[in-house]
């Protein structure tokens, strides 16, 4: 049996706790993920327009040190739900703590990561409490007046931006899209943490997990250096696996790279992948569609490698070559790994320069396959 | 048993753009077609139809344009398909729309699962799978990639998670969303699609053959409104070519990146 018909009744805007901004924080292995606590720098920034409070909820089996983690990066509260039913994310058992948690606290806004798991459960709950949710903001405001939030949300493929309100239900939701938004630097953890009752049973949780595999996570929005492959790689990820592991980077991928199933999908970048901002971003064997270029907006440089002459992707680049990437990207490793080594015997660096030989022939096309 | 794929016919992303004189969206120029990771949810649902007896029935809420790509889906493989049709669903956002579509299988009736794309490609929510499954009450699978029936009847279906993945089983009915690109769509079978549009008439249903309150359905039923829309802003980039031999270009790429080398890689 389910609460859904038998909904809460929509909260009015007047009903609401209009100070308090409510964040659902995401953990693993004993840490609040990192969208959760770029969220919570986003909130307190905010929070500090108009003397509101930032609540962090935290659902989990063992959240006491979480909860500090929460009250160190912004939140002025720290909620725990802690049950041995929520030692893994269900869709059933997070709707009922979290829905039960803001029908008693009705705030003004509440904020999830655009995580699976997170839209996963707002999907939900925006239904329960007949609200509104706005979807993977790129950017948020709170209109200091009126309390009203403002969401500017990414659609058709990455290439348009709408700004979305909710002007008389409440809460406000939203979910957020992660590398967005920068964490604080964390503090002494200062504020209060506040067990809450958690009323869910087993007979209340209709999944059951039967098998978890987890590998290293990879977390792009993180890397000061991304070397990226698409459909001109044709498979062979060997020479930009190389790239990135000499220059201490993370290897990303547009969807085709990933539909073809050379990586995995938490490598994915652009609208229904992750968005990123490294110092530095090579891209190989990509054309351009706008649904990977959006995710590579915030990168600082762009470096685009492609033999298609007419490849959008070099629109968007700061530097481009026209060329087998295979043969570029090999020549690149050679020249890092050169200098790398000599580097580590003691050595200076030495300059890059034209050498003594050219090579013979310009570097040529070939008809590697093409992004989409 | 019974499948339901709900779909959306979208504008093709790259062919929509803003009016810069009303800052509103122009999709007159732009082609419109199924909903690409609702054609991975239709290709889903066939195969399991492959595998265990069943029907397959598309459902969508839109203007009759609706119609041809429907019948896309019927060539694909799907047996029926019904059009939630009426002007009164217009400007809906993702929460009377979850509630029309999940009122639509409440009519379709002995349903045992819904599968959907994960999200569409123009509004990019992800919001109506989870909306539909808390209309009907019944269990949910997001962002799924794999889906099996297991031997006790139940659904295991497998979801990736950022460093791994998990499988999950539910009890049917079950609302399943599916991940873009998670298979690939067969193509719809040309002399299947003439036969369907010869023969096959297309439930086209209206807000009065739903039980739900038309206050609740449309814009006035939506709790958010678009107040704006804008080019998403493509950063300034310099563009220049490098060009030369490999061994050259190699070099000026290396002054770019040789302050990343790491000591010991």
């Amino acid at each position: 049996m389910s609460d859904s018909t038998a909904a809460t009744a929509p909260v009015a805007e007047h009903e609401c706790a209009e100070h308090e901004c409510l964040v659902l924080l995401e953990h693993e292995k004993g840490r609040l993920v990192n969208v959760s606590l770029e969220i919570l720098g986003q909130a307190r920034r905010m929070a500090d327009l108009r003397g509101d409070e930032v609540v962090g909820l935290i659902l989990g089996e063992h959240t006491k040190d979480l909860a500090r983690e929460a009250l160190a990066y912004g939140a002025d509260r720290a909620l725990c739900a802690n049950s041995p039913l929520l030692a893994q994310y269900t869709s059933d058992g997070h709707a009922h703590v979290v829905g039960e948690i803001l029908a008693q606290r009705r705030p003004n806004i509440v904020l999830f990561g655009a995580t699976h798991n997170g839209r996963d459960v707002a999907g939900r709950l925006a239904v329960r409490l007949r609200t509104g949710l706005t979807a993977d903001v790129t950017a948020l405001e709170v209109e200091p007046e009126s309390g009203l939030l403002i969401g500017e949300v990414p659609g058709f493929g990455g290439g348009i931006l709408a700004l979305v309100k909710c002007p008389e239900r409440r809460p406000q939701m939203a979910t957020v899209r992660p590398g967005i938004f920068e964490a604080l630097e964390p503090g002494e953890p200062r504020g209060e943490i506040e067990p809450v009752t958690v009323t869910l049973t087993a007979d209340m949780i209709r999944s059951e997990v039967l098998e978890v595999e987890e590998v290293e996570r990879i977390d792009l929005t993180r890397a000061p250096v991304i070397v990226a492959v698409g459909g001109g790689a044709g498979g062979d990820l060997e020479p930009i696996e190389r790239l990135a592991e000499l220059l201490g980077g993370a290897v990303g991928a547009t969807r085709v790279a990933v539909d073809n199933g050379w990586i995995s999908r938490d490598h994915q970048i652009g609208q229904t992948g992750v968005s990123v901002r490294p110092k530095v971003c090579v891209c190989a064997g990509i054309s351009g569609a706008v649904q990977f270029t959006c995710g590579v907006a915030g990168a600082e440089t762009v470096i685009a490698i492609d033999s298609d002459p007419q490849a959008a992707m070099f629109d968007h680049a700061d530097y481009g070559v026209v060329g087998d990437l295979f043969e570029v990207l090999n020549a690149v490793n050679k020249l890092l790994a050169e200098e790398e080594s000599v580097a580590s015997d003691g050595h200076e660096i030495p300059q890059a320069g034209t050498g003594g030989e050219t090579e013979k022939g310009a570097v040529r096309a070939t008809s590697a396959g093409l992004d989409t | 048993m019974r499948t339901v794929v709900t779909v959306k016919v979208v504008p093709k992303s790259e062919e929509v753009s803003i009016d810069t004189v009303t800052m509103t969206l122009d999709r007159e120029g732009a082609r419109n077609e199924l909903n690409r990771p609702d054609k991975n949810a239709i290709e889903m649902a066939l195969q399991l139809t492959e595998t265990h007896e069943g029907e397959v029935i598309l459902l969508s809420m839109g203007p009759p344009l609706f119609e041809e790509h429907l019948r896309v889906g019927i060539g694909m493989g799907a047996h029926d398909a019904v059009l939630l049709s009426d002007r009164r669903f217009a400007g809906a956002d993702t929460l009377p729309t979850s509630r029309a579509l999940a009122e639509g299988i409440r009519r379709i009736g002995d349903v045992d699962l819904v599968l959907c794309g994960e999200e569409s490609s123009d509004s990019a929510t992800g919001q109506v799978p989870p909306g539909i499954a808390e209309w009907l009450g019944w269990p949910q699978l997001t962002y799924v990639t794999e889906l099996r029936l297991l031997d006790d009847g139940r659904l295991a279906g497998k979801r990736d998670l950022s460093g791994g993945h998990e499988w999950i089983a539910v009890s049917l009915p079950a609302v399943v969303s599916v991940s873009l690109g998670c298979n690939s769509p067969r193509f719809p079978d040309f002399r299947r699609t003439r036969w369907a549009e010869k023969n096959l008439e297309l439930k086209i249903w209206s807000a009065d053959d739903l039980e739900v309150d038309p206050a609740e359905l449309g814009i006035a039923g939506s709790p958010t409104i678009v107040d704006g829309v804008r080019q998403a802003p493509a950063p300034e980039r310099r563009r220049e070519r490098l060009e030369g031999p490999t061994r050259q270009v190699a070099a000026r790429l290396a002054e770019h990146l040789r302050q990343f080398l790491r000591p010991e890689a």
